[in-house]
C-alpha cells in the first residue's frame, strides 16, 4: 500500500486514488499544551501561483509561508516544471516567511459593539514587481497589504561626521532636523544657492549605501472601512485585477482596489422590515474568469449566480441553484443544516462546490435543476443533530476546497478529520484523513459510497485503539476539535489545513 | 569627514538626509533635489546623483512619487537637453514599481523629458526604453510602456516603427487586463502619431481587438477610443469603421459599456459627423434613453439637449421628445433629476411653438416632482426657458413649486432655493416678486438652521442690489428692523448680520438715519455675544458713514462697550476704537 510504485502511478494517472502523506506542520502543539484562543487559525489561502500560503488567526495576525522546495527560484516557472519531471516525488514544501498584525480589536462607540480582530478571510491579489499583495478582513474592515523584501541598508560616507551627532546624544539628533528646517525657513539654502559656483562644490559627497541582506516588510496600503453594517463573511477578487467584492450577512459591495473611500452596493437582500428576514448571505465568490459573474450562497441552502452586466443593483439573480425538495420527513434541523457555509468555483469556472452542514455538493453552473453530485461528509452525525444543536456545533461553518485540476474536493469535519472526495464522474474515491503527523493512522479504506461506510467511519472517528467495543461510543467524538479551514494548492496535490493553532500540510 | 564649509552645511545636511531614517526628512531632501544638484554641479549630478537615485528605488512610495515628479523637470540640472537621456534610467525603474500613482507620475515625467529630447537621443535611448518596458516581466512595466509609445514613435525609423506598432498590438492582447486597459486608454494618443496609411490597418485592428475584449473594463475604455479615433480618421472611414462599433457598443450586454456610450455620446456623434448621427445614432440613442438600467438612462438623459442640438427640430420632436416625456415620469428620481437639469436647454432648440406644446407640460410636471432635486434643477435653469416662452406662462406653476421648496424639510434644499432667489427676482421683476416672494425672504431670517439664516441675510443684500436702495427702503428695511426685538438672541444676531450687509448697499444716509440707531440700541443688549458683534459691525460701518457721525454716535457707544464687564466685548470695542483712530490719522 505504501509502495513507491503506486505513488508514481498515482501521479501518472490523475484519476487514480491518491495516497496522502504528511508533509509539514507549523505551530504543532506539544502534549498537554493549552491552545491560546488568539492563536487559532481562522483563514487559509494559497496564492495563484501556489508559491505562497497565508494564514490568518483569531488574534488578527497574518502569517505568510513561502515555498521552499524550488531552490528559491520561485519566479522561474519553466525551471520548476523541468525539475518536477525529473523528480516526480518532489512535493511542495513551505517555510515561514513573515508575519504581521493585520487587525486589532476595536470598539464601535456608536453601536456599542466590540469589533473582533479575528481574520475572517484572506485573498491574494496580483503580484507586482516582486511585491506580494493580499486582502485581509475581519468582521468590518478590509485591508490591502503589500509585503516586499526590503534591503537592510548600511549608509556610509556622510558629509557630516555621524560620530559628532552621536556624541552629542539625543539632543543633537533631534536638533539635526531642526537645522535643516530652520535653514530652509530662513532662506539659508537659498542664499547658498545663489552663490554656488557653476562647476559645483567638490567637497560635498553623496552617501554610499551598501546593502547586505533583505527581509520582508509588510505595509498596509489601503483600508476599506465603514461599508458594512453586518459582519463580513467573504471577500473575493475579480479577474479584472482592479475590483473585489465584500459580502456581509445582507449586502454585497463592490470595490476598486485603488479607491478605499467608496464602494458600490450590488446586492442587498435586506427586507424593508427586519422581522421579514428569512435568509442571509453566507458566502460570495467571483467567477474565476468571467469578470461579470459572481455567486453567493444563502442560509436557506440556495446559491445564486448573478450577472453584473444586467444592472447596477443585482438583486435579481440570473440563476438559482437549489436542491430540489425531497419528499419525506422534515425535522426541526432540516433548515438549519441546509445553510451553505462556503462556496468555491473550480479553476475553470464551470463547476461550483458548496458545503452545507452535512454534505459537500458539486454544481454545474449550466445545470440549475440540482447538484451534479452530493457527498456525505459525516452522515454518522445525523442521529446526533440534537446534541450538535445544543452545543451550537450545528452552526459551525466548514469550508471546502477543490483541487487545481478539478478532480477532487476536500472539506473538514470534527475530531480534526477532513475528507477528500473524487468528484469526477465515476470516481468513487473517498478518503478520511486526520490533521496530525500520521494522517492515515486510522485510515480505513472506505469501499465506495459513504452510506455503506457508516460503521467504518465511526471506527475511524473513535480515538485510540482499534477495539471494536468503541463502535457507537458517541463520547469519543470530539466536537471541539473541528477542522473548519483548509485550502488546496492551485496546481499540485497538496492540502493545507488548520487544526486549532496548527497548520498541517499533506501531499499526494 | 566633517570637512564641510559652513555655508555648505545646509546642503550637506540635505544630502545626508536623502538616506535618513525619517521619511519626512527624506521627502524634504527629495523635494529639494534641484538644490543638491546645483551644489554638485552638472557633471557630478549626471555621474553621481542620478546613479545614486537609480539605486534608491525601494524607498517608500511617497518618496518615490516625489522623486518621479522632480526628475521630470531635471533637464537643466544635468546639463541641458543633450544630457536629458541620463534621466531615463531612474524613471524607468520608477515606472515599473507597483504603486499606481508613482508609475503614472514617472510616465508623465518620461513623456515630458522625451518630448524635449533630441531626435537621435530618442532613437538611442528612449525607444529602447519603451521596448524594454513593454517586455517587462511584471505587468506594471508593461502598463507604463503603453503610456510612452506616442513619444517614442514619431522619431523612429520605418523599420522600428513597424516593430513598435506590432509591440503595441501585443500589449493590446496582453494576458493581464491591466495592461490591456492601459493600452486602450493610450490608444488615442498613440494613434495620433501614426501615419494615416497604418492608422486604417494596424490601429483599427488593435482597436477591434479591444472592442471585443472579454473584460467589460477594457471594452468601456475602448468606447473612449472611438471618440479619439474619430478625430483622426477620414469622415467616410469613421462611418465604415467606427459607426458599427458604436452601434454595437450601444447594445452591449454590459450596462457599464452602454453607460459609457451614453456618457460619451456627444463626442461619438462628433466623431461620425451629423449625417450618420441622424440616420444611425438616433435609434441607438433612443434605445439608451429606454435602457433597462437606470444608470444608463441617467447618463443618456443628461445628454438630451446636447444631442438635440446636433439634430434638426423635426427629428428631435419626432424621436427624442417621446422619450423625454417617458423619462419625466421615470421610476428613478435620479433619472428625472438628470433630465430636469438639462431639459431647459431644449427650449431654444425646439423653438417657441414646440416648446409650449411639448416641453411646457414636461417642465410643469417636473416642477411638481416629489423629489426636491428635480424641482431645483428646473428652477435653476429658468432663464433658458424665459428666453423662449416668457415667464408669464411659467409663473403660475412656478410659484407653488418655489413656495414648497422654500419650506422643504431638508435645510439643504431650502438653502439651494434661497440661492436662486436673486436670479428669479431679476427674471420675474419687481411686481411679481413683491406679492409672492417677499414674505418668504423674511421668513427665512427666522429659520431654525443657521446656514439658512445666514443665506437669507445675504439674499436680502443681493435683492437690494438688484432692485435698488429705494425699493429696499420700502420692502426690506422696515420688516428687518422690526425683527430686532426677537426674544432669542440668535435671531437678533441674524438681523444684525443683515443690517451690516445691507448698510453698504443702502448708502450713508439711510444707514445713519435708519440702521445705525438700531445698532446702537442693540449695544445695550443683555447678551455679550450681541454686544461684541455690535462692536465688530460698527468697525465695518466706519468707512460707510460720515466722520461726524462716527464721532457723534459710534464712538460714544464703543467707549461704553470698552468698559463692559465681558472681556470679549471690551476686546472688540477697543479694536473698533483703534480703527476709528487709524482712519482719522490717515485722513
Amino acid at each position: 500500500m505504501n509502495g513507491g510504485d503506486e505513488v508514481v502511478a498515482a501521479s501518472a494517472d490523475p484519476s487514480l486514488p491518491l495516497e496522502w502523506r504528511f508533509s509539514q506542520v507549523f505551530g504543532e502543539r506539544s502534549a498537554g499544551e493549552e491552545v491560546q484562543e488568539v492563536d487559532i487559525i481562522s483563514a487559509i489561502e494559497f496564492d495563484h501561483s501556489g508559491d505562497h500560503l497565508a494564514t490568518g488567526d483569531r488574534g488578527g495576525r497574518v502569517v505568510l509561508f513561502e515555498r521552499s522546495d524550488t531552490n528559491n527560484d520561485n519566479s522561474n516557472g519553466a525551471r520548476r516544471d523541468l525539475e518536477e519531471t525529473d523528480y516526480p516525488m518532489r512535493h511542495p514544501e513551505f517555510c515561514y516567511k513573515t508575519e504581521f498584525q493585520s487587525h486589532d480589536p476595536e470598539f464601535d462607540y456608536l453601536k456599542s459593539l466590540e469589533i473582533e480582530e479575528k481574520i475572517n478571510e484572506i485573498k491574494w491579489c496580483q503580484t507586482a514587481n516582486g511585491a506580494l499583495f493580499l486582502l485581509s478582513t475581519n468582521d468590518k474592515t478590509i485591508k490591502l497589504w503589500k509585503v516586499q523584501d526590503k534591503k537592510i541598508k548600511k549608509i556610509a560616507d556622510m558629509n557630516l561626521d555621524p560620530s559628532r551627532t552621536v556624541g552629542n546624544g539625543t539632543i543633537a539628533s533631534s536638533s539635526n532636523s531642526n537645522i535643516t528646517s530652520s535653514c530652509l525657513v530662513n532662506g539659508g539654502v537659498a542664499e547658498v544657492n545663489n552663490s554656488l559656483p557653476p562647476r559645483g562644490i567638490s567637497s560635498l559627497r553623496l552617501p554610499v549605501v551598501t546593502s547586505h541582506e533583505s527581509s520582508p516588510v509588510a505595509r498596509c496600503r489601503r483600508v476599506y472601512a465603514h461599508a458594512h453594517d453586518y459582519h463580513i463573511n467573504s471577500i473575493s477578487n475579480n479577474s479584472d485585477g482592479e475590483t473585489f467584492i465584500s459580502a456581509d450577512d445582507l449586502r454585497i459591495n463592490l470595490w476598486n482596489l485603488e479607491i478605499s473611500n467608496q464602494s458600490f452596493n450590488i446586492v442587498d437582500v435586506k427586507p424593508v422590515k427586519m422581522e421579514d428576514l428569512s435568509e442571509v448571505i453566507t458566502s460570495a465568490e467571483f467567477h474565476p474568469t468571467h469578470c461579470n459573474m459572481l455567486a453567493y450562497s444563502s442560509s436557506k441552502g440556495s446559491i445564486r449566480l448573478i450577472d453584473m452586466r444586467q444592472s447596477a443593483l443585482c438583486d435579481s439573480h440570473s440563476k438559482l441553484f437549489v436542491e430540489p425538495e425531497v419528499a419525506g420527513p422534515k425535522s426541526f434541523f432540516t433548515e438549519i443544516i441546509a445553510s451553505v457555509s462556503d462556496i468555491k468555483f473550480a479553476k475553470e469556472g464551470r463547476y461550483l462546490l458548496s458545503r452545507d452542514y452535512m454534505t459537500l455538493k458539486l454544481w454545474d453552473i449550466n445545470m440549475d435543476s440540482g447538484p451534479v453530485a452530493t457527498f456525505q461528509v459525516h452522515e454518522y452525525l445525523k442521529p446526533k443533530l440534537c446534541d450538535l444543536y445544543e452545543n451550537d456545533s450545528i452552526f459551525d461553518k466548514f469550508e471546502c476546497c477543490m483541487s487545481g485540476n478539478g478532480l477532487r474536493a476536500a472539506t473538514g469535519s470534527y475530531s480534526n478529520l477532513f475528507r477528500v472526495f473524487g468528484v469526477s464522474p465515476g470516481s468513487t474515491e473517498t478518503s478520511t484523513l486526520e490533521a496530525s503527523r500520521n494522517p492515515m493512522r486510522r485510515h480505513v479504506p472506505i469501499p465506495s459510497r459513504p452510506s455503506r461506510a457508516l460503521s467504518s467511519i465511526t471506527r475511524v472517528v473513535s480515538r485510540g485503539t482499534e477495539s471494536p467495543g468503541v463502535d457507537g461510543n458517541s463520547n469519543a467524538l470530539d466536537y471541539s476539535t473541528k477542522l473548519l479551514h483548509l485550502a488546496w494548492h492551485p496546481s499540485e496535490n497538496s492540502i493545507a489545513c488548520a487544526a486549532a493553532n496548527s497548520l498541517y500540510m499533506y501531499y499526494a | 569627514m566633517s570637512m564641510v564649509d559652513e555655508p555648505l552645511y545646509p546642503i550637506a545636511v540635505l544630502i545626508d538626509e536623502l538616506k535618513n531614517d525619517d521619511i519626512q526628512l527624506r521627502l524634504n531632501s527629495i523635494r529639494r533635489l534641484s538644490i543638491i544638484a546645483r551644489a554638485l554641479g552638472e557633471e557630478r549630478t549626471r555621474k553621481e546623483l542620478i546613479p545614486f537615485l537609480s539605486e534608491n528605488n525601494d524607498d517608500d512610495d511617497e518618496v518615490l512619487l516625489a522623486m518621479a515628479e522632480e526628475l521630470g523637470v531635471f533637464i537643466p540640472y544635468v546639463g541641458g537637453v543633450e544630457h536629458a537621456h541620463v534621466l531615463l534610467p531612474p524613471l524607468e525603474t520608477l515606472s515599473s514599481v507597483e504603486e499606481t500613482c508613482v508609475r503614472e507620475k514617472a510616465v508623465d515625467s518620461l513623456c515630458r523629458i522625451g518630448s524635449q529630447m533630441r531626435e537621435n537621443d530618442l532613437v538611442d535611448h528612449f525607444i529602447p526604453l519603451a521596448k524594454r518596458l513593454s517586455a517587462g516581466e511584471w505587468f506594471t512595466a508593461r502598463v507604463s510602456a503603453c503610456g510612452i509609445f506616442h513619444i517614442a514613435y514619431p522619431s523612429a525609423s520605418d523599420m522600428v516603427k513597424t516593430e513598435l506598432r506590432s509591440i503595441y498590438s501585443q500589449l493590446c492582447q496582453d494576458d493581464m487586463p491591466m495592461v490591456r486597459r492601459a493600452a486602450a486608454t493610450n490608444l488615442g494618443k498613440f494613434a495620433a502619431t501614426i501615419e494615416s496609411a497604418h492608422l486604417k490597418t494596424d490601429i483599427m485592428s488593435m482597436f477591434e481587438d479591444l472592442t471585443q475584449d472579454d473584460q467589460d473594463s477594457v471594452r468601456l475604455l475602448a468606447v473612449e477610443g472611438c471618440a479619439a479615433l474619430g478625430k483622426l480618421l477620414e469622415p467616410q472611414d469613421c462611418v465604415t469603421h467606427l459607426l458599427p462599433v458604436i452601434v454595437n457598443f450601444s447594445q452591449d450586454k454590459s450596462w457599464r459599456v452602454r453607460y459609457m456610450v451614453a456618457n460619451q455620446l456627444y463626442e461619438l456623434c462628433e466623431a461620425v459627423g451629423p449625417e450618420p448621427t441622424r440616420t444611425d445614432l438616433v435609434p441607438a440613442y433612443v434605445r439608451l434613453l429606454r435602457d433597462n438600467e437606470a444608470e444608463v438612462r441617467i447618463a443618456a438623459a443628461g445628454k438630451v439637449t446636447k444631442f438635440c442640438r446636433i439634430l434638426n427640430p423635426e427629428l428631435a420632436i419626432q424621436h427624442i421628445l417621446p422619450c423625454v416625456k417617458e423619462l419625466s415620469s421615470d421610476s428613478s428620481q435620479h433619472v428625472r433629476s438628470a433630465l430636469a437639469s438639462v431639459i431647459m436647454g431644449m427650449a431654444p432648440v425646439l423653438g417657441k411653438d414646440a416648446t409650449i406644446e411639448h416641453l411646457l407640460p414636461i417642465f410643469l410636471s417636473l416642477l411638481k416632482d416629489e423629489f426636491p432635486d428635480v424641482r431645483l434643477n428646473i428652477i435653476s435653469k429658468l432663464d433658458q426657458v424665459n428666453q423662449v416662452i416668457g415667464i408669464d406662462l411659467l409663473s403660475q406653476s412656478l410659484l407653488p413649486a418655489i413656495v414648497e421648496l422654500a419650506e422643504d424639510r431638508h435645510w439643504r434644499v431650502r438653502l439651494a432655493i434661497i440661492e436662486y432667489i436673486p436670479l428669479l427676482a431679476s427674471q420675474l421683476g419687481v411686481g411679481f416678486f413683491d406679492d409672492k416672494l417677499g414674505a418668504l425672504c423674511m421668513q427665512w431670517l427666522q429659520d431654525k438652521v443657521h446656514s439658512i439664516r445666514e443665506a437669507a441675510a445675504n439674499n436680502l443684500k443681493r435683492l437690494a442690489e438688484e432692485f435698488g436702495p429705494e425699493w429696499a427702503m420700502q420692502h426690506i428695511v422696515p420688516q428687518v428692523l422690526e425683527m430686532i426685538n426677537n426674544p432669542h438672541y440668535l435671531y437678533r444676531m441674524t438681523i444684525l448680520l443683515a443690517v451690516s450687509l445691507l448698510a453698504p448697499v443702502m448708502g450713508s444716509e439711510i444707514t445713519c438715519s435708519k440702521l445705525l440707531p438700531v445698532v446702537i440700541t442693540a449695544s445695550k443688549d443683555r447678551v455679550p455675544n450681541i454686544k461684541f458683534n455690535v462692536a465688530k459691525m460698527m468697525q465695518s460701518l466706519i468707512p460707510i458713514v460720515d466722520q461726524s457721525v462716527v464721532e457723534k454716535m459710534i464712538r460714544p457707544c464703543l467707549v461704553e462697550l470698552s468698559e463692559d464687564p465681558d472681556v470679549d466685548v471690551r476686546f472688540f470695542a477697543n479694536q473698533a476704537l483703534q480703527s476709528i483712530d487709524n482712519v482719522m490719522m490717515s485722513s
